[in-house]
C-alpha cells in the first residue's frame, strides 16, 4: 500500500499546482504583502532619526511577519474550508489516502508558499529599499527557528480557524478581518508600536503576530533599534516561548476542531 | 459471496428516525439498486456502508468489515462516486485522475481510467471547463481508478440528458461484467430497470419491498392489462386465454397490447403505501 509519507508528498505538489493555477489566491495571498510592502515603504521612505535606520526598511522587517500570516494562517484557512465545500475531503476520506497525509500535503503548500513569500519580501527590501542582509550566522540562525516556529503556529492556527468559517465563499473575508486588525496592533503597520496606547500593545502580546514581527526586526534591523520596542530590547527567548505557546495551543484546538465535513455527524 | 450484509441498520438525529431498521443482503458481483423519494433514507444508508457516518444501531459488514472502523486496506477495496463534488477545478483531467490513482496499490492505468468513461478528448482539459455530465463522469472515473471490488454511485446520473445516461449504463454494465459489485441510488425507475440485478424500494427509512426489477412487489404475478380494437380493456390473471377467445371470436385485434404494472405502477403504489 501506498504510504501516508508518499501520499502526502503528492498532496504537497498537486496542492502547489493548484494554487498557482488559481490566480486569485496567487494575487490577494501571495502578491498582497509585497504590494503593501511597496505601497508602505514607497509612502513613509525615510523618517527615522536613528542612524541605519528607515522606515522602508522597519517595513521590510516587519512585513515578513504579515506576509507569513497572509500565506499560512489565510491560505490554510480558506483552503481547509474550500476542500471540505468542494468536495476534496470528503473524496480523500473514501479513499486509502490518510488525514495525516492530507495535512502533510497543506504543510508542504504552506511551507513552500510562505517560504516563496518571504523571499519576494526580501527582494522587494534588499532590492528597492537597501536593507542590507544581515552577515553573521547568529541572526540566520533566528531567522530559521522563527520562520519555522512562525510557520507551524500560523498553520495550526489556521485549520483551527477554518473549522468557524461557515463557507469557502466568505472565509477569506472572515480571516482576513482579524489578521488585518492584528496587523495595526502589532506594531506592523505602525512603528515604533510604543505610539500604541498601553492596551493595545497588552492585546497584541497575547497573540503571535507582534513577536513575529519584533523577531523578523532583530533578523534585519542594526542592534540599536531594539530601543523602538516595547520592552526596549528584542526579548528572543520570550518570541521562542509565546510562538512555541501558539503552537502547542494550535494543535490543541485543530484535534479539538477538525472536521472532515461541513454537515451535522460526518 | 455476500459483499453486503446489514441486519437491523438503524439511524436516529435527535428524535428523528431517517433510517429505522434495514436489513440488506448483496451478493459479490451484483448490481443492487437502492430506490426511494427524497429523505427516504437512502443516502444515510450509503453512507453507512461507505464509512462516511456512524450508525446508530444494527449490524453492518461490508467486504468482511465493519465500515464503522475500517481499515486502509478496506478502503483500497473499495471505489465511491461521489454526488456533487466541484473539486480540483484548476487541475486537468489526467492529473487528477493520476493523482487519485496513486492512493491505491493497483490502480488502472490513467488512460485506460479515462477511456472507461469516455473522456478521452478532455483528459487535457482543465476539470472547471467540463460540463455537468463530463464532470460526473470524471467523478465515476475517480470512483473505479483504483480496481474497487464494490463501487458506491449515489444517484449517479442525477441532471444527465439521454444520451449521457445510456452512455453511463453502458459503463456500469461494463464494469459489472468485470465482477464488480455496485450498489446504485436513483430515482430514476428506468434506470434501476435496465441496470439493476436486484432492487429495493426504502420509504420512510424502511425497506417496503424487494426483488427483481421483474418481480418487485408482486409485479410478476399482479393482472395483465388486454387491449384491443382501440379502446377495449380487460383486466385478466389469464391473458393468453383471453386472446385465444378474442381470435376465436374473430375480434378486430389491431392494436393489440399486453402489459403488466410498470414498475413506476408498482414503485408508486409501494411508497403510496408507505406513506
Amino acid at each position: 500500500m501506498t504510504s501516508t509519507l508518499t501520499i502526502g508528498r503528492r498532496r504537497g505538489g498537486i496542492e502547489i499546482l493548484q494554487f498557482v493555477r488559481d490566480r486569485t489566491a496567487m494575487i490577494f495571498t501571495f502578491l498582497f504583502p509585497a504590494l503593501l510592502l511597496l505601497l508602505f515603504g514607497s509612502i513613509f521612505g525615510d523618517d527615522y532619526d536613528h542612524p541605519g535606520l528607515s522606515a522602508a526598511r522597519v517595513f521590510s522587517a516587519s512585513m515578513i511577519a504579515y506576509g507569513i500570516v497572509s500565506t499560512a494562517f489565510i491560505t490554510m484557512g480558506v483552503g481547509i474550508a474550500t476542500d471540505r465545500e468542494d468536495g476534496t475531503l470528503k473524496r480523500l476520506r473514501g479513499t486509502p489516502a490518510t488525514a495525516g497525509a492530507y495535512f502533510l500535503g497543506k504543510l508542504i503548500l504552506v511551507a513552500a508558499l510562505t517560504a516563496a513569500e518571504v523571499l519576494v519580501l526580501l527582494g522587494v527590501g534588499v532590492l528597492l529599499f537597501d536593507m542590507p542582509l544581515p552577515s553573521d550566522a547568529g541572526r540566520w540562525f533566528t531567522f530559521g527557528w522563527l520562520f519555522l516556529l512562525s510557520v507551524v503556529a500560523c498553520g495550526l492556527l489556521g485549520i483551527a480557524a477554518s473549522a468557524l468559517v461557515r463557507s469557502a465563499r466568505t472565509a477569506g473575508a472572515v480571516l482576513n478581518v482579524p489578521v488585518v486588525a492584528l496587523q495595526f496592533l502589532s506594531g506592523v503597520f505602525i512603528h515604533p508600536i510604543t505610539q500604541l496606547p498601553d492596551w493595545m500593545i497588552t492585546v497584541a502580546s497575547i497573540f503571535p503576530v507582534k513577536w513575529m514581527a519584533q523577531g523578523f526586526r532583530y533578523v534585519f534591523l542594526p542592534d540599536s533599534a531594539a530601543d523602538l520596542e516595547a520592552a526596549g530590547a528584542w526579548e528572543l527567548g520570550r518570541i521562542a516561548l509565546v510562538l512555541g505557546g501558539w503552537c502547542v495551543i494550535g494543535l490543541v484546538l485543530c484535534l479539538l476542531t477538525f472536521r472532515w465535513t461541513n454537515r451535522r455527524d460526518g | 459471496m455476500t459483499a453486503i450484509k446489514a441486519r437491523g441498520l438503524r439511524k436516529t438525529y435527535g428524535t428523528q428516525i431517517a433510517v429505522d431498521g434495514i436489513d440488506l443482503d448483496i451478493a459479490t458481483g451484483e448490481v443492487f439498486a437502492l430506490l426511494g423519494p427524497n429523505g427516504a433514507g437512502k443516502t444515510t444508508t450509503v453512507e453507512i456502508l461507505e464509512g462516511h457516518r456512524r450508525r446508530t444501531g444494527g449490524d453492518v459488514s461490508v467486504l468482511g468489515e465493519d465500515p464503522g472502523s475500517a481499515s486502509r486496506a478496506w478502503r483500497t477495496r473499495i471505489g465511491i462516486v461521489l454526488q456533487t463534488a466541484s473539486d480540483a477545478g484548476d487541475l486537468t483531467v489526467a492529473e487528477v485522475v493520476r493523482h487519485v490513482g496513486g492512493f491505491y496499490p493497483r490502480s488502472r492505468p490513467v488512460t485506460d481510467a479515462i477511456e472507461l468513461v469516455g473522456l478521452e478528448d478532455k483528459a487535457g482539459a482543465r476539470v472547471r471547463t467540463l460540463s455537468g455530465g463530463q464532470r460526473r463522469r470524471l467523478d465515476v472515473a475517480l470512483g473505479i481508478v483504483g480496481r474497487p471490488e464494490l463501487v458506491f454511485l449515489d444517484e449517479p446520473t442525477t441532471g444527465f440528458d439521454p444520451e449521457a445516461r445510456r452512455q453511463f449504463w453502458a459503463l456500469i454494465r461494463a464494469l459489472a461484467a468485470e465482477g464488480t459489485t455496485i450498489l446504485l441510488t436513483t430515482h430514476y425507475l428506468d434506470e434501476a430497470e435496465a441496470l439493476a440485478d436486484r432492487l429495493a424500494v426504502i420509504a420512510g427509512g424502511v425497506i417496503v419491498a424487494e426483488g427483481t426489477p421483474a418481480t418487485l412487489g408482486g409485479r410478476s404475478a399482479a393482472g395483465a392489462v388486454v387491449r384491443w380494437g382501440g379502446d377495449q380493456e380487460i383486466r385478466t390473471d389469464d391473458p393468453a386465454a383471453l386472446i385465444a377467445g378474442l381470435v376465436g371470436r374473430g375480434a378486430d385485434l389491431s392494436g393489440l397490447t399486453v402489459s403488466r404494472p410498470s414498475l413506476e405502477d408498482t414503485y408508486l403504489s409501494l411508497i403510496g403505501e408507505a406513506r
